[in-house]
């Protein structure tokens, strides 16, 4: 027990979590805790938005598999980060949020910069606490850090009251912490592992499908090795790409309303579907009763109220991936007479189409699909990708290959426009020596593009790809092709020159007119010291194809538009 | 109306965490009880709610994730006591319904708290149908008001939460 105060006892409790970065934005609750950090090797990477804190925070949690930190001050800071932990939460990814909070005394009576940030963050968090004495902060910090990253990941948040932080008090900081209500049971039950082997070893025309929960488990080898072992084709949710190579023989790509002809016409046809780590989202789905009407789901989840949620499964593993796979490869391996036929696997090249790579050029624009795949070819296999929402996103789901786990990042769940650019710089702060780029929209970019002052001042060089259509362009490709291209409130005629908006910010700007001149800027961006902002420009007509109608089962997959 | 019991940890926002899930699933709550258990620091809370079976396991599986929420259960309702309490006040100022009443509080082992000239006002308790059928049958004497308290329920035998 030593005596000190809450502010120091709050940056000893990170420190003792292993935190090195925290992202945010100081405020008058938050001035003793900055004052303290002078006195830390943690680096506060101080962002111009809140939400912009929260994203990167996440963004590095998710190339790291460990906590993100953010920070932000009473009232408003606190608010604007909610965006960033909506997202962090749905997409289980692991983010600690410290919010300052008025003096204990004036809660609740409407002090200035006061918000009841613990009622607000409680939809949107996976557990919340007020520290309401120096002496509980260090156990505040310390459960924060163990909900946050321990079962389904994702976002906690503490709230500390300032006189907390100026006051000092006798501190211990627990070595661990108890829960009567939270455990963690990763290790499957051996019972749910046989049967669903039995069934996995019976199957004729096998999928597995992976999401998310794949990569947050690191089983992607394990992954890869049943699929080899059952010849079953792995299609995977927009969380689970990179969960298998793109470029491995069996990899179906992304299944789902943007997914793949190979995917959407070999899942419902599978007579066995293995489901990892995903939670049938209705974006991965496309219409529940024809997603696979006659196939055996099992479905594999650390989250056992993702079981049975949106798809009638025929039996269930409850717990961690990778613990999971390897029971079922060690029984596979054991039942299995192979049962499926190699012609099953060799299918995916009867569906396999072209997505719009070769399609007609219409300058001055450059067309999507091509530019995602030539920024593939000038990026080496490790390099980070972030994407932001829309078109682009989509287009970088389809044409860009992530070859590693954890190399492909995107807000699928909340879908959060200007999720990806700081996303990035957090990805880039997680692991500086490995190229970062952000495939980005206009409209997305335009959210958040006030991070080019914090990579720039931090010294972290990204690289921003603007899908430049001046539109909001998948809001516009669904009024194009169900509103009879009634086009409205989605053109952004007022966008910046994004060139000299990188220059105001001293960052690099370059705007590219052919498929060389943008392969150069590339080249060219991985090696500057500054961040680079490339202008690309697309053609607002452009629609991301294949693409399920809303509503409309797997099978409905159309390939063109109006 | 299915009945659902849990342990939770006994803190301020537990309740509001716990109701927050069910307005999100859509789900009005019939009625809710809590109290502290021997160990102060747990509480009981039991909850009456008209919904879906599917919909509500679901639920109730997202409930137990949370990390307030030590223990749930839906109570299988043939190996359970339900009891709910209720305290109502009848206006009894002609003497005829002053009799009524009293026979109508003596017939459901209630007992009469308070009395004057114009009201008698009753504890009643039983299962939550046994109150519904009581108030059916007092309110032609008139309810000048009426509270009840919300089911509560343990299972019968070796069973426990
Ligand atoms: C914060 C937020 N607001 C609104 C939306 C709805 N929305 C989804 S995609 C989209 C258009 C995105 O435009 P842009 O970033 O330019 O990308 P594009 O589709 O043109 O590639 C909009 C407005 C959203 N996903 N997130």
């Amino acid at each position: 027990m030593t005596e000190m105060t809450g502010a120091r006892a709050l940056v000893k409790a990170l420190e003792r979590e292993g935190t090195r970065h925290i992202f945010g934005i100081s405020g008058g609750s938050l001035i003793p805790i900055c004052d303290e950090l002078l006195n830390s090797d943690m680096r506060f990477i101080l962002a111009r938005h809140e939400q912009g804190a929260a994203h990167m925070a996440d963004g590095y949690a998710r190339v790291l598999n460990k906590v993100g930190v953010c920070m932000a001050t009473s009232g408003p800071g606190a608010t604007n980060l909610v965006t960033g932990l909506a997202t962090a939460q749905i997409d289980s990814s692991p983010v600690v949020a410290v919010t300052g909070q008025v003096n204990r005394a004036v809660i609740g009576s409407d002090a200035f910069q006061e918000c009841d940030i613990i009622g607000v963050s409680a939809s949107v968090t996976k557990y919340n606490i007020q520290a309401m004495s120096p002496g509980e902060i260090p156990e505040a910090v310390k459960k924060a850090f163990h909900v946050a990253n321990t079962g389904r990941k994702g976002a906690v948040l503490v709230d500390i009251p300032k006189d907390c932080t100026t006051e000092s008090a006798d501190i211990t900081f627990p070595d661990q912490v108890t829960f009567r209500g939270y455990t963690v049971n990763a290790a499957p039950r051996p019972e749910e592992l046989d049967w669903a082997a039995r069934i996995l070893a019976g199957a004729e025309r096998p999928i597995i499908m992976a999401g998310g929960g794949v990569i947050s488990a690191g089983a992607s080898g394990e992954l890869v090795e049943l699929a080899e072992l059952l010849l079953a084709p792995t299609a995977t949710s927009l969380m689970g790409k990179g969960a298998i190579p793109g470029d491995h023989p069996l990899s179906l790509g992304l299944c789902g309303m943007h997914g793949t002809m190979e995917a959407n016409m070999m899942v419902p046809k599978s007579d066995v579907l293995l489901v990892v780590g995903s939670r049938f989202s209705d974006r991965t789905t496309g219409k529940i009763s024809e997603f696979a009407p006659n196939t055996k789901v099992i479905h594999v989840d650390i989250d056992r109220s993702e079981i049975d949620k949106n798809v009638e499964t025929m039996t269930r593993v409850v717990g961690d991936a990778k613990l999971a796979l390897r029971g079922l490869l060690d029984r596979v391996r054991v039942l299995r007479t192979a049962k499926t036929s190699p012609e099953w696997s060799k299918r995916i090249h009867e569906f396999r189409c072209d997505m719009g790579e070769n399609g007609e050029e219409r300058p001055p624009y450059l067309r999507a699909p091509k530019v995602i795949r030539a920024l593939r070819q000038e990026l080496p296999r490790d390099a980070i990708v972030t994407t932001e929402v829309g078109q682009n996103q989509m287009w970088a789901a389809l044409h860009y290959d992530a070859y590693l786990p954890r190399t492909f990042f995107t807000s699928g769940g909340l879908g959060t426009m200007g999720w990806g650019f700081p996303a990035s710089i957090g990805a880039k702060a997680a692991k500086p020596e490995v190229p970062v780029v952000d495939i980005a929209g206009d409209g997305s970019f335009g959210m958040t593009e006030n991070g080019l002052a914090t990579a720039v001042e931090e010294e972290l060089p990204v690289v921003v790809v603007v899908l430049n259509n001046n539109v909001l362009g998948m809001v516009a490709q669904w009024q194009r092709l169900f509103y009879d291209r009634r086009y409205s409130a989605v053109k952004l005629k007022g966008n910046p020159d994004f060139v000299k908006l990188a220059g105001a910010y001293g960052a690099e700007g370059v705007r590219v007119g052919t498929y060389d001149e943008f392969r150069a800027a590339v080249r060219r961006a991985l090696k500057a010291d500054v961040p680079t902002v490339i202008d690309v420009p697309i053609d607002p007509e452009e629609n991301v194809m294949p693409m399920v109608p809303p509503g409309m089962g797997l099978k409905d997959t159309l390939m063109e538009g109006a | 109306m299915h009945t659902v019991s849990f342990l939770v940890e006994n803190q301020p926002g537990v309740l509001f965490n716990v109701s927050n899930l069910f307005r999100r699933r859509g789900f009005n709550i019939d009625s809710i009880t809590v109290g502290a258990l021997e160990d102060p620091r747990v509480s009981r809370m039991t909850i009456t709610v008209d919904a879906d079976p599917k919909t509500l396991n679901n639920l109730l599986d997202q409930l137990d994730k949370m990390v307030e929420v030590i223990r749930v259960k839906r109570l299988d309702p043939l190996r359970t006591v339900r009891r709910e309490m209720l305290l109502v006040k009848l206006g009894t100022r002609d003497p005829m319904a002053r009799e009524d009443a009293l026979r109508y509080i003596n017939g459901q082992h209630g007992l009469v708290l308070d009395i004057d000239e114009e009201h008698i006002m009753a504890e009643v308790s039983g299962e939550p149908e046994e109150l519904d059928r009581f108030l059916g049958n007092v309110k032609s004497i008139g309810i000048v008001e009426m509270s009840r308290s919300g089911v509560t329920a343990l299972e019968k035998g070796r069973l426990t939460l």
